[in-house]
């Protein structure tokens, strides 16, 4: 187990390497000069020029990798071309605020979905299953962005029990939270629906019945667990998913984390900010994957890991 | 009348290919039948758009006119400048239906180029095409959207390759993982024994045989690249205002969706049933090309 995590770690190396290395030469080769951009169209030559050494333009694209991925390793994403603050102190501040509304909203969404899928399964071709699949196909249809705003719209403005924007007490969360979830809470409660089915009409799960245990015995011990595979597969895959919605989330409630800050990053091209995203999002992401894999073989003794 | 008499004639006989079987299929599937008649009428009513309703409509601004509430004359009311949603919507469906497809159409190609090659020819090929989709597929597909956004810049064609890129990995994937299934099928060895060439067993014989997962493949992405789309057009990273598309109508409206709130609930609603209508086909297409795999 320890071995695989290792092996595992050192294979992460690699990808992240590379996904930073494309960023960086695809933002450094896009046309228009980030000196010129910084200081405006009244500037000189020569200023430009002194800018362009100040922010290490004048090197080549593989050259200014390196040195940026060093500091990297020092815990030193640069500074921000616009504002000119360290990039590191700012994220510090942003980072819990992303990390839990995702683990939030990952929460609701296992929370919610997996027993909505379960009540489904069991009710399967009732009424209830037929409520519970069509909500999951809405939520799962609708933009992240436009729930976020159809909550707001009926919690904060019409009903007015929960605050529309920001993040000062923990009602601020909930919303955002929701609103994160909702293709993934989808997607958990139909997966746990199908894969539950699958099961229940099973030899043992049968054998589970005629033993006579109890319904809920059958089904929360008995089938529930052999279905669970495909679930933790499919919330790893909603995890990247929700780092990717957070960015959406985040500007529709003016949530002070790193995604609200990224689109602004987007919009002005400052780079420094745009890496420091990219690095952050594709570590995290990197090592709830692993997580996911761990669990594999806790939830499901068959799992043997580092065979491929 | 002849005419009809001969295709009486031989049909019942006649062996039918393999995508009419899977058009009959696809025909039980009531979810899907309605998903496929609401998107031909959303692709008609978008394509056709100029026959009955003018895009001036959709752009030109007159402050005299705003927030009309729904009429006769504007089905959906007007927004802030007066303008008319229903024009808005339609036009900006036009934008989003079609970048949807031209994002699937190269991520398609560039997929089963990619993922093909990876599979077919397998070994240190295989390694670094996969190897260069798991790097891609590090971040989040819209996050990897935005950081080519901030290289390019705004635009259509700019944003057509920010998604396309987002979506080969997937495509490229789906391809591999078929063509490897049917690399070392008897058929294909026996292609092989008769002195077939590479080209002519991988066009001849792969490609038609793993079309259908990858079709489905192209349509769960479309509902997908529709969502992004939309997600990029609100953040005010996608196609440029005044254009009209649906993720910018909708943020255009958020600050008047207190007194207003139609102005943005029914265009969410309208990506909303796009985007259903592509997963009931999706779900449809896949159930009919392959019955063994329900669900």
């Amino acid at each position: 187990m320890l071995k695989y995590t290792m092996k595992r770690m050192v294979l992460m190396i690699p990808v992240i390497l590379g996904i930073t290395f494309l960023v960086f030469l695809v933002l450094s080769i896009a046309p228009g000069d980030p000196a010129l951009l910084v200081l405006g169209g009244q500037a000189t030559a020569a200023e430009i020029e002194q800018k362009r050494q100040e922010l290490g333009l004048d090197q080549p694209v593989v050259v200014q990798y390196v040195k940026y991925m060093l500091g990297v390793l020092r815990g030193d994403f640069g500074t921000s071309w616009f504002q000119g603050f360290d990039v590191m102190e700012e994220f510090s501040h942003r980072i819990p605020y992303t990390l839990s509304l995702g683990f939030l909203a990952m929460m609701a969404a296992i929370i919610i979905g997996i027993p909505t899928g379960v009540i489904a399964a069991v009710r399967h071709n009732g009424m209830t299953d037929y409520v519970v699949t069509f909500l999951s196909l809405l939520l799962s249809s609708a933009p992240a962005f436009w729930l976020g705003m159809m909550y707001q719209l009926f919690f904060a403005l019409r009903l007015g029990v929960l605050p529309a924007s920001g993040a000062d007490s923990w009602k601020h969360f909930v919303l955002p939270a929701l609103s994160l979830a909702g293709g993934n809470l989808a997607s958990n409660s139909r997966v746990t629906r199908t894969w539950l089915l699958d099961v229940i009409r099973s030899d043992y799960v049968r054998t589970a019945r005629a033993k006579g245990n109890k319904e809920s015995t059958v089904i929360l011990k008995h089938a529930l667990r052999n279905s669970l595979l495909p679930v933790i597969t499919q919330i790893g895959v909603s995890f990247s998913i929700v780092m990717g919605g957070s960015v959406v989330t985040e500007t529709v409630y003016s949530f002070p984390g790193i995604g609200s800050y990224l689109i602004n990053a987007v919009k002005t091209k400052d780079i420094p900010i745009v890496m420091a995203c990219i690095i952050i999002i594709a570590v995290v992401v990197g090592i709830i994957n692993l997580v996911v894999d761990l669990t594999y073989a806790l939830v499901d003794p068959r799992v043997q890991l580092g065979d491929s | 009348m002849t005419k009809k008499k001969n295709r009486n004639q031989t049909s019942p006989g006649a062996k039918k290919s393999k995508w009419a079987l899977v058009w009959i299929r696809f025909r039980k599937n009531k979810l899907a039948m309605v998903g496929l008649t609401v998107l031909v009428i959303l692709l008609l009513a978008a394509l056709l758009a100029p026959l009955y309703i003018d895009y001036s409509q959709a752009t030109k601004q007159s402050i005299r006119e705003a927030f009309e509430p729904p009429s006769s004359r504007h089905l959906f009311g007007t927004d802030q400048y007066g303008r008319d949603l229903f024009a808005r919507i339609i036009y900006g469906g036009r934008i989003s239906l079609f970048a949807g497809l031209v994002t699937m159409g190269i991520a398609f190609l560039c997929g089963i180029t990619l993922g093909g090659s990876a599979g077919f020819f397998g070994g240190r090929t295989d390694t670094i095409i996969m190897r260069f989709c798991d790097v891609l597929m590090s971040v989040p597909g819209i996050l990897l959207s935005m950081s080519i956004v901030a290289a390019l810049g705004q635009g259509l064609i700019k944003m057509l390759i920010a998604l396309s890129v987002s979506q080969i990995p997937r495509q490229a994937r789906t391809a591999r993982a078929s063509v490897m299934t049917l690399r070392n099928q008897e058929f294909i060895e026996a292609a092989r024994c008769c002195g077939t060439s590479n080209r002519r067993i991988l066009f001849k014989h792969i490609i038609p045989n793993v079309l259908g997962p990858l079709i489905v493949g192209v349509m769960m992405g479309l509902g997908g690249t529709i969502l992004q789309i939309a997600s990029l057009g609100f953040l005010g990273i996608g196609i440029a205002p005044p254009t009209p598309e649906w993720g910018t109508i909708i943020s255009e409206n958020q600050n008047n969706l207190m007194y207003y709130p139609h102005l943005g609930i029914i265009p969410g609603v309208f990506i909303m049933i796009a985007v259903l209508s592509l997963n009931f086909v999706g779900d449809g297409l896949r159930d009919a090309l392959d019955p063994k795999m329900k669900n």
